[in-house]
């Protein structure tokens, strides 16, 4: 109490402002509390992302090098081309097991020349440090141009993932002791080829190019399938969800009259919006292949039902962008004269298209990390064959798509997948930072405000 | 507004152009998550050294990959269904019903089922018995059935680690759990005597004994895993007392995490399977939609591929990556060169 107080009546119920009666203290410390709620959460959400996003760092990042072993080797014909009259055709009957033997047998060939010591290493487990991708790389390389046949040619050949996994830390001398695919003496002489400039870890450009590969050979495998499936996809839920929504969308907003049947549509839109993914892919799989017959696993279909399920978030989105527009506008179009048609496309629509655009882009990021409905229509699958180019019915072709990728690697046996799960998250969220950020530039950018 | 007539007549084109269906020219299978790695060398092989495309190989599980197979004949559905156990009565009803008259029933080779623990653990020697008493709802205790009293694995054998048992055996939907309850829990049954009690009580009705047999205990001992091995290994990590159920192949491309357990004395490898020293093992099978040879470009050849000693064979790549190569491969090379229908089940 203070002297200026002291004097009043109600001194009881005020007191100093300054000092804070018992209640004051009490909505204070109730609004402390709240603050201290709300940061609570902040703190415990950024921690979980960021929790989330080191796991996936430390543990997908190595997926972006690879060990690979370059070594200068003859393509002997006796081997590749055993008529000698360079016939593409004849040659094409030497499999992968021909030309692994060559590959073998020239790298064999390099280290006794290069002088490398391979103490304790048998001559079978030497040839066993290179990818099977290798054979079949080689292979394709010859029968493209026979010309190299009988010539020198530097070869650069992935080592298995066991001796990747050996430079990336994650095979031990201990490990490999129980291992049966990798022995000690070979880890040796990793760290002597490596010692030689012979096996380096270049960026490893064939995870983001080339195609998935079987549990046999993990260093091999690649996201290019899944990307251009994923690709062709979002550019078909594009072209097919757009012009039905925003249709929809100015058909509701503009023209429809108000009465129950609108409001029923409504509705269902909203609901629509919050049915489970899964739903739609089993949606998908009756009408679009069993009735329509369209292709399994092929990226169309993928369109088709991802578009099912993003076309409510869009309708709704646009919705709102087109409401925004404020009444001012549209009345003034319409004092001058201006027809409901020519108001919609000259005044509203170019008004709303940022935020459409929006709408969109974020519709398309949710869509792209979906994984359920693909479940149904054959997309989780083994896919190694590019689609064809989106002019020659590449949508019809077999593809897989990112978030299925990191799924099936999760799953698979031999250790050296999670690696590549994790950077196939990696592209992923770099793909979905991008998107959105589009979606954040287009709003700054274009977006009125009055 | 041109964008928007583009993609208007865009969207009217794509759906001009559905209506017609195109020629399939790869072929598609489905099926079992234990025969998917194996079908996928095989497919990659096969897509590099011929020249059909690769084929598309999806996983999903035998049973699922079956009912595909059996849903009818035509460009829409899937050519081969991987199984890790032998196709059914039912499955084969409803292809008939389907339309789907000729199958083909390929047994490629052997697949082992080992147990494993962590591998900083105890060692473990199991026999089906031990197996039986650890996880059974009811045992055999001084000649009489009783609710399973066991906590540990030393109270079911003295000679087995003092560590509580915990188990991650594989779900019902997984072709693995039938192994698991007919080479290991009903054989424990027999061994312990506990098959004859459960016989008796039921009035000398084997089936009903079996699955009194089968009726594992429910007290959170022995967990379901409906996923896949990498799931159980997960649980292991979790839980580094517990006990997991593994296929071979993964057993052997995770040495550094698992300690494999010896069954009856003999320890799991391709060798100790092929022989049938190891107790635990079972038959891996493709089955074939005949109708679909010689429409579905390259799918003889592609099973043809599958069988040969290349493949399938003992130094093949299928058998480096855990698959036991069947002594009667050359019979089933016959077999499939033939295009022998498989005949009806018993």
């Amino acid at each position: 109490m203070s002297d200026v107080m002291a004097g009043t009546p109600e001194g009881a119920r005020g007191g100093s402002l300054l000092e804070g009666s018992a209640r004051t203290k009490r909505r204070r410390a109730r609004e402390w509390r709240m603050k201290a709620y709300g940061i609570g959460a902040i703190v415990l959400s950024l921690s979980t992302l960021f929790f989330m996003l080191a796991t996936i760092l430390m543990d997908g990042v190595s997926a972006f090098r690879q060990a690979t072993i370059t070594f200068p080797l003859t393509v002997d014909a006796a081997i590749v081309d055993k008529t000698g009259n360079r016939n593409v055709e004849e040659m094409a009957k030497v499999t992968t097991i021909g030309y692994k033997r060559l590959l073998s047998q020239g790298f064999v060939a390099h280290l006794a020349a290069a002088g490398i010591d391979t103490a304790g290493v048998p001559e079978k487990d030497l040839g066993d440090m290179l990818s099977d991708d290798g054979p079949a790389r080689l292979r394709d390389m010859v029968l493209a141009d026979p010309s190299l046949v009988g010539q020198v040619v530097e070869v650069s050949v992935y080592a298995t993932g066991r001796i990747d996994g050996y430079l990336k830390g994650r095979v031990t001398r201990e490990t490999a002791e129980r291992d049966t695919n990798v022995t000690p003496e070979q880890l040796d002489l990793a760290d002597n080829l490596v010692a030689a400039g012979l096996l380096t870890m270049p960026f490893n450009w064939g995870f983001l190019t080339g195609p998935d590969a079987s549990d046999l050979r993990p260093e091999a495998s690649g996201l290019g399938v899944a990307i251009i499936g994923s690709l062709y996809m979002m550019v078909l839920v594009a072209i097919f969800t757009v012009p039905v929504g925003v249709a929809t969308s100015i058909y509701l907003e503009e023209f429809a009259p108000k009465n129950r049947f609108t409001d029923l549509i409504e509705v269902n839109i909203s609901n629509l919006a919050a049915v489970p993914s899964i739903v739609f892919g089993i949606l998908g799989l009756a009408i679009f292949i069993n009735f329509m017959g369209l292709p399994q696993s092929s990226s169309l279909v993928g369109a088709l039902v991802i578009s099912l399920m993003t076309l409510p978030t869009i309708i709704i989105a646009t919705r709102s962008a087109i409401r925004a527009v404020p009444p001012s506008i549209r009345e003034a179009a319409l004092g001058i004269g201006a027809s409901k048609m020519q108001l919609v496309f000259h005044h509203v629509l170019p008004l709303a298209m940022p935020g459409i655009m929006t709408g969109t882009i974020l519709g398309l990021a949710s869509a792209l990390g979906e994984t359920a409905p693909l479940l149904l229509i054959g997309m989780v699958a083994f896919v190694t064959n590019y689609p064809a180019g989106p002019f020659e019915g590449g949508v019809m072709d077999p593809a897989t798509a990112l978030p299925v990728q990191v799924y099936s690697w999760a799953s698979r046996s031999d250790p050296a997948f999670i690696e590549r799960s994790s950077g196939a998250i990696i592209v992923l969220l770099v793909f979905l930072v991008i998107m959105n950020v589009a979606a954040i530039l287009l709003r700054r950018r274009f977006e009125r405000r009055w | 507004m041109t964008s928007l007539k583009l993609t208007l007549s865009a969207v009217a084109v794509l759906a001009g152009s559905t209506g017609v269906a195109l020629a399939r020219d790869n072929v598609q299978i489905s099926g079992s998550s234990t025969v998917l790695p194996y079908a996928t060398i095989v497919a990659e092989a096969f897509g590099e050294n011929f020249e059909f495309p690769t084929p598309v190989v999806e996983g999903g599980g035998s049973g699922a990959g079956r009912k595909k197979m059996c849903e009818g004949v035509g460009e829409n559905t899937i050519d081969i269904a991987n199984s890790s156990s032998r196709i059914s009565k039912s499955d084969i009803e409803l292809c008939t019903a389907n339309g789907v008259t000729d199958i083909m029933e390929v047994r490629f080779g052997y697949d082992g089922i080992v147990f494993a623990s962590k591998v900083d653990g105890p060692e473990f020697a199991f026999t089906p018995a031990h197996w039986y008493n650890a996880l059974a709802a009811q045992v055999m205790k001084d000649g009489a059935l009783v609710a399973n009293p066991n906590k540990a694995w030393n109270e079911v054998d003295a000679a087995l680690p003092a560590q509580d048992i915990l188990a991650f055996i594989p779900g019902t939907k997984h072709g693995t759990r039938e192994v698991f309850d007919t080479k290991v829990i009903v054989a424990g049954c027999e061994e312990t005597g506990a098959f004859e009690a459960f016989k008796a009580a039921a009035g000398g009705d084997e089936d009903a004994a079996e699955e009194q047999c089968m009726t594992l205990r429910t007290d959170g001992v022995s967990v379901d895993i409906d996923g896949d091995y990498t799931e159980t290994l997960a649980r292991l990590d979790a839980n580094p007392t517990s006990v997991g159920v593994f296929g071979l192949s993964f057993y052997q491309n995770n040495t550094d995490k698992l300690r494999v357990a010896t069954m009856s004395g003999v320890v799991p490898s391709v060798d100790s399977i092929a022989s049938g020293d190891y107790p635990v093992s079972r038959p891996l099978f493709f089955y074939v939609k005949k109708q679909h040879i010689g429409v579905i470009p390259g799918l003889k050849e592609y099973i043809e591929f599958f069988v040969s000693d290349d493949m399938a064979g003992p130094d093949g790549p299928l058998a480096a990556y855990g698959l036991v190569s069947d002594p009667e491969l050359a019979a089933t090379q016959a077999a499939v060169a033939a295009e022998e229908v498989m005949a009806p089940l018993e």
